[in-house]
This record gives C-alpha cells, sequence and structure tokens, in this order.
C-alpha cells in the first residue's frame, strides 16, 4: 500500500531494502530558543523530486539551508551519499541551490553567471564554454548569454538561475521556492518544465514551497511540515486522499470534518452533527476513541431527492451561498444543527443552470470510500 | 502632459538655483584666477597689472587684453620647482588614497556586517572628529609627534626604539596626518555600497563553490567598485591640493603643490604665477578625473 498515488511506477520508498541518497537523521535546528526544525528524520532517493510543504514559519526552508551548509544543525546527522555532511562546508558539498531571489551576480552577463560555479572547479575553458552553451540551449536562453541579469524578465532570470545551479551536476539539486516570483501562467507553465527537465536529467530534486498544488504537481512525494516537525511523508495523492491526521487534511485542499467516536465494528463514526456516517475501510483504534470524519467537498453530490440507495451517507442541507468558480462552483451549505459545509460541483454540462438554487433544501451524498477517518 | 506655467517656473528655479550657486562661487571665481595667472605682478594694489578699466572704455579693453600673456605658464615649465612640487603632491594623494582604501575597506566591511542596529552608532563614531575643528586635531597630531610625545614615549617604554625618533617635519607625519584626517571620507561610500550588498550573493557563490575570501574578491569586491571609486576620488582631489596638514606635520623640503600655492601668494606676493599654478592643477589634474569618473558612472548606470 506504500506505492499507493506513487506517479510513473517511481516509488524506491516502498522497496523494503530502501537505499536513501540522503538521510536526515533526527535534526534539530533553534533560532532564539524556537526549535525551527524539531528533531526531524527524514530520506529522499536518488531520482526523486521531493517537495517540502508547508505554511510559512514551519521550518521547511531552514531544513533546505541546513542540506545546503547555510545552516549547521544543531543535533541529528545529515548524511549524502553516505557522507556525514556536517564537516563539508557549503563550497565543498555535492548540492546546488536556486535561491528564491534568484540571487544571480548582477556585475556579470549570463554566460558568466553560469560559468561561475564551473570556474571553481577550475575545468579547462573548453569545456566550461561547452556545457555553459548546452546549458544555454537546453533552457532557450540561446540569444541572452551575452546581457546581464537585470536586463532579463522574470521568467527568463528564473531560468538562468536554474542553469547555473544545473551546470555543475549536483547530486541533489535544492530548489527554495523557485516560481514564487512568476506570475500565474507562468508558473504553471514553467512547473511542466521543471518536471521534464528533472527526468531528462535524472537528478534528484528537493524543492522548498508553500504552494500546495505546485507541490502536488511537481513532486513523486510530499513532506508536509508544521512548527519543525513532519505530519505526513507519501505521494501527492496519498497525502490527498489519505490523510493521517486533521491538520494534513485542512491544510491540503478543503475539508469538511465530523467529530465522533468510532463504532464497534471500527468502519463507521457515531453521534456526529450529521449522525452515523460510514467509512469503506476499518480503523486501527479502540471502538469509542474520538475520531474525526473528513470528506473532501467535490466527493459530495448534490441532489433535490433523498438517495435511494442505503449505502451512501447521505444528510439533508440547506444552500447558503453559491460560489461560481468557472470550471466549478461551490456551494456553502448548512444542515441541521446549524453546521456549515462545503461542496464542489463541476461545471460539465452547459450552463443551464445550477443544480441547486439558493436557500433551496438539498441532499448530499457521498460514498464510504470517500469517507476518511481521522485519529488525530 | 500639460503643466501648468507657475509649477513649472518654480520647478526650474529649484533645478536652477545649484547652477547658479556654482556659477557664483566656483566658476566665475575660477575665471577670476584664470585672469590673474595671464597677467604680471607689480608692486601695486592689486599687486598684478593689467587691471580691467572700464573707464577708458573700448581703448581699455584691448589695452588690458594686449597686456595678458603666458609668461607665469612659462616659468612653471622652467623651474624645476613646480614640477617636483605637482609630482610630490600626486606621490603623497596617490599612497594616502591606496593606504586609505586598504585600512577605510575592512572598517567599512565591518560596520556594515555587524547587526543593523549598531549601524547608527558606528557612522557617526566615524564621524565624530569633524566636530572638532581640522587645525585643533592637527595640533594635538603635532604633540603626540614631538620628540617628547607621547608616541615616542610608548615606544621608548615598550622598548621598540632606543632613541626617539624625529617624526614631525618628515612625510611619515605628512601621512599620518593626511590619513587621520581623511578616514571618514573613505569610510562613508564604502560604508554606503556595502551595506546594500545582498548577502544571498555570497551565499550563492559559497554554493558554487566559491570560498569566502574568495567570494570577496569575486562578488563583493566588484560589486563594491563604485564606491571604491568614489571614496578614492573624494581623497585623491583634496589631498592633492592639501595645504595645512603638509604644512604643519610635513617637511619644507620638498613642498606640496599647496604649500607652493602659499609661498607664492604670500611669502613671494606673485599673485599671478600662484594663480597661474592653481590652473594648472584643476586643468591637469582634478578636469580629467573628474571627466573620467563622470564617463564610469555613465557607464555603470547604462549596465
Amino acid at each position: 500500500m506504500r506505492t499507493f498515488g506513487a506517479k510513473r511506477g517511481f516509488a524506491p520508498w516502498a522497496d523494503p531494502n530502501p537505499r536513501a541518497l540522503l538521510r536526515i537523521e533526527a535534526v534539530s535546528k533553534g533560532f532564539g530558543g524556537v526549535a525551527a526544525v524539531d528533531h526531524l528524520s527524514l530520506d529522499i532517493f536518488e531520482g526523486e523530486f521531493f517537495a517540502l510543504l508547508g505554511p510559512s514559519g514551519c521550518g521547511k526552508t531552514t531544513l533546505l539551508r541546513s542540506i545546503a551548509g547555510f545552516e549547521r544543525p544543531d543535533t541529528g546527522r545529515i548524511v549524502l551519499d553516505g557522507v556525514d555532511l556536517a564537516p563539508v562546508p557549503p563550497y565543498r558539498r555535492p548540492v546546488n541551490m536556486m535561491f528564491q531571489s534568484y540571487a544571480l551576480f548582477p556585475h556579470l552577463n549570463i554566460e558568466a553567471n553560469i560559468a561561475f560555479g564551473l570556474k571553481q572547479e577550475g575545468l579547462p575553458r573548453r569545456e566550461i564554454g561547452q556545457r555553459v552553451a548546452d546549458m544555454l540551449a537546453m533552457l532557450k536562453l540561446e540569444n541572452l548569454g551575452r546581457r546581464k541579469p537585470h536586463q532579463l524578465s522574470g521568467g527568463q532570470r528564473q531560468r538562468v538561475a536554474l542553469a547555473r545551479s544545473l551546470v555543475k551536476r549536483p547530486r541533489l539539486l535544492l530548489l527554495d521556492e523557485p516560481l514564487a516570483a512568476l506570475d500565474k501562467k507562468l508558473r504553471g507553465e514553467t512547473q511542466f518544465e521543471l518536471m521534464e527537465l528533472q527526468r531528462r536529467l535524472g537528478l534528484t530534486f528537493v524543492i522548498v514551497t508553500h504552494d500546495q498544488s505546485e507541490a502536488m504537481t511537481l513532486a513523486d512525494r510530499i513532506a508536509v511540515m508544521d512548527r519543525g516537525r513532519l505530519m505526513q511523508v507519501a505521494p501527492p495523492a496519498e497525502i490527498y486522499e489519505r490523510p493521517n491526521s486533521r491538520w494534513v487534511a485542512d491544510f491540503i485542499g478543503e475539508v469538511n470534518l465530523f467529530e465522533g467516536r468510532l463504532s464497534d465494528d471500527g468502519a463507521s463514526v457515531e453521534g456526529t452533527v450529521a449522525g452515523r456516517l460510514r467509512a469503506a475501510a476499518k480503523v486501527d483504534a479502540e471502538p469509542g476513541a474520538q475520531v474525526w470524519a473528513a470528506v473532501r467537498p467535490e466527493k459530495i453530490a448534490i441532489a433535490r431527492e433523498p438517495p435511494t440507495s442505503g449505502d451512501d451517507n447521505s444528510i439533508a442541507a440547506t444552500v447558503v451561498d453559491i460560489g461560481y468558480l468557472g470550471d466549478m462552483s461551490v456551494y456553502k451549505l448548512r444542515i441541521a444543527g446549524g453546521t456549515q459545509m462545503k461542496a464542489a460541483i463541476a461545471n460539465i454540462g452547459r450552463p443551464t443552470g445550477e443544480v441547486a438554487g439558493f436557500d433551496e433544501e438539498v441532499w448530499l451524498t457521498w460514498s464510504p470510500d470517500a469517507t476518511i477517518v481521522l485519529t488525530r | 502632459m500639460k503643466r501648468q506655467r507657475g509649477e513649472s517656473f518654480w520647478g526650474m528655479l529649484v533645478v536652477r538655483i545649484p547652477y547658479a550657486w556654482l556659477l557664483a562661487f566656483f566658476l566665475i571665481p575660477f575665471l577670476i584666477v584664470l585672469k590673474m595667472s595671464l597677467s604680471q605682478t607689480a608692486i601695486a594694489q592689486p599687486p598684478y597689472t593689467p587691471v580691467l578699466d572700464l573707464a577708458a572704455g573700448w581703448h581699455g579693453i584691448a589695452a588690458f587684453f594686449s597686456a595678458l600673456s603666458f609668461d607665469n605658464y612659462v616659468l612653471l615649465g622652467s623651474d624645476p620647482l613646480y614640477l617636483l612640487s605637482y609630482l610630490k603632491s600626486v606621490e603623497i594623494a596617490a599612497f594616502s588614497t591606496l593606504i586609505l582604501l586598504l585600512i577605510g575597506y575592512p572598517i567599512a566591511y565591518a560596520i556594515a556586517r555587524t547587526p543593523r542596529r549598531w549601524h547608527a552608532v558606528l557612522v557617526v563614531l566615524t564621524v565624530l572628529p569633524f566636530w572638532t575643528s581640522l587645525l585643533i586635531r592637527i595640533y594635538a597630531w603635532m604633540n603626540i609627534l614631538e620628540r617628547d610625545g607621547p608616541l615616542n614615549k610608548v615606544l621608548v617604554a615598550l622598548g621598540l626604539v632606543s632613541k626617539p625618533p624625529a617624526w614631525l617635519a618628515t612625510d611619515t607625519a605628512t601621512y599620518i596626518g593626511i590619513i587621520y584626517s581623511y578616514l571618514p571620507f573613505m569610510v562613508l561610500p564604502l560604508y554606503a555600497i556595502l551595506e546594500k550588498m545582498d548577502e544571498t550573493l555570497l551565499e550563492a557563490a559559497a554554493d558554487l563553490g566559491c570560498r569566502r575570501w574568495r567570494a570577496f574578491w569575486r562578488v563583493t569586491f566588484p560589486l563594491s567598485a563604485s564606491g571604491v571609486l568614489a571614496g578614492a576620488l573624494l581623497c585623491f582631489i583634496p589631498i592633492v591640493g592639501e595645504f595645512v596638514i603638509p604644512d604643519l606635520l610635513g617637511g619644507s623640503q620638498s613642498p606640496m603643490i599647496g604649500q607652493t600655492i602659499w609661498t607664492e601668494f604670500f611669502g613671494n606676493k606673485d599673485w599671478p604665477a600662484a594663480s597661474a599654478v592653481a590652473v594648472v592643477l584643476v586643468c591637469v589634474l582634478v578636469t580629467p578625473i573628474l571627466f573620467y569618473q563622470h564617463q564610469a558612472m555613465r557607464m555603470a548606470r547604462r549596465d
């Protein structure tokens, strides 16, 4: 089950004897008594596109900077290819970073920026020239080599920053919010280019982002972080479909939560404001324990008539508000007891009107499959 | 865009006030000095001829211009004293500027790298000496550098010298005085540019395999070049014309150009010769430097 949601059949973490490229072992790092990274352990595998996702201040950037060598962990080890990185200064780590601000050298032209890292290695001029030219071609920057960074657009600068960190062929490429400075449309295009590039080069990427759709699009696995701790590490689909806690369920996407007690058979939640809610799978917890039933808005169907089949969860509700988003409409609903819910309906048909109007009495149904039972 | 008359009038006035200032207090005096340098010395009041006599009408003006000559400039070429004096000034200014850069850069760098809340305090400390008159500070140095002054006492007490050396009336004393006095002029422009430096650039350099020292030379120093240029010019140009410091601390055997001008003016009462020395200083030394700086700044802006 650990390969659930893995893209492109790539799931080295599901291997019974995994050999990690990067091992983070119980790393802690505090600033002025506050733990930015708190006793965190994590394995990242060769060829993986790994995302560190979390709200600002969750410690994701501190973790990334610790891997690059700009922060020294207070405790714990960071091991790359079996080598403890602690005594290795940033300039000798086989790791490169793409900075959020890009940090291009303003006094050097694009070619010189990209060649900077290769010159430090003392490579022959011809090889440097060749590798810089290859990189310019790969990132479609051929005609911009002689320009200075400030003469480029934001998207072009982003590519130069990427080229500069890729040209050294790092064992691990760290990307700190690499697309944050781009406008929305360009960001979407660049995400796919980034994925393609990573697959073509077969490199290992670790990206830091606060944008969940970016993490979902790009990553093979996502580590969701909060206050210096890992909340869940899993492929995007697993994070979304099987969050392990209310916090993750709520952080990734929208969710309706119902507090209740676990039934004796372990497969439904009793005593919620919506009554008894059935789930598909058994939950590993004591019957009667406090649990939460979670359901994503888009898994809920809205109908004017009560359902006929008895298996699905269903409850009566009143439409409070409708948000039309184009591709879908978001319904705000009120159920008995005044609790608010959200349901999202894809606008598949022609615009012939809404499924239900304001203040209308409707029935909400969703299958037991769509009900996630959370124990924390 | 439509602009109202009144606005444009006041706008133009604000722009022109600095130019009017430069015209009245720099260009016109310079033209007077230029005219003086083309005159002949005389025992009179003012001590040179010709004097423009507008009352004599057109003849007066014609006579005035026909009396002007380049004799003083010929004199500058014929007596090596002047050339040596220029060279001495350039030598002292060049070495002082270099030493100032070597001392000032680390100071500016250190201020820029301390936590931001200390910056204001450190900058004020840098300019604190300006709160005392330059003359008083130089007199203080005369005291310090005396044969039985504090410096020699310390040196003897530490056993660094057996016999107290003479500091005053040497080039060393001139250098000490100049470097002490001009240090803030070097530190401030450098601080201004280093303080704005983006530290992630150094992280990027380290990330790309650059050690700290190398990153300094490849990234920090090139990016601070305009500050280095500004600081160097701010020191070099006034040091070339410096008079008080070499006169009070330095020797008299090879005077700097400021001392030469002073001697011509007040010692020899030869205003025209003194003016010629000053004009050559401005035209040969200062103007080309300022022109070069102007070009360099324009290049920097265009980049």
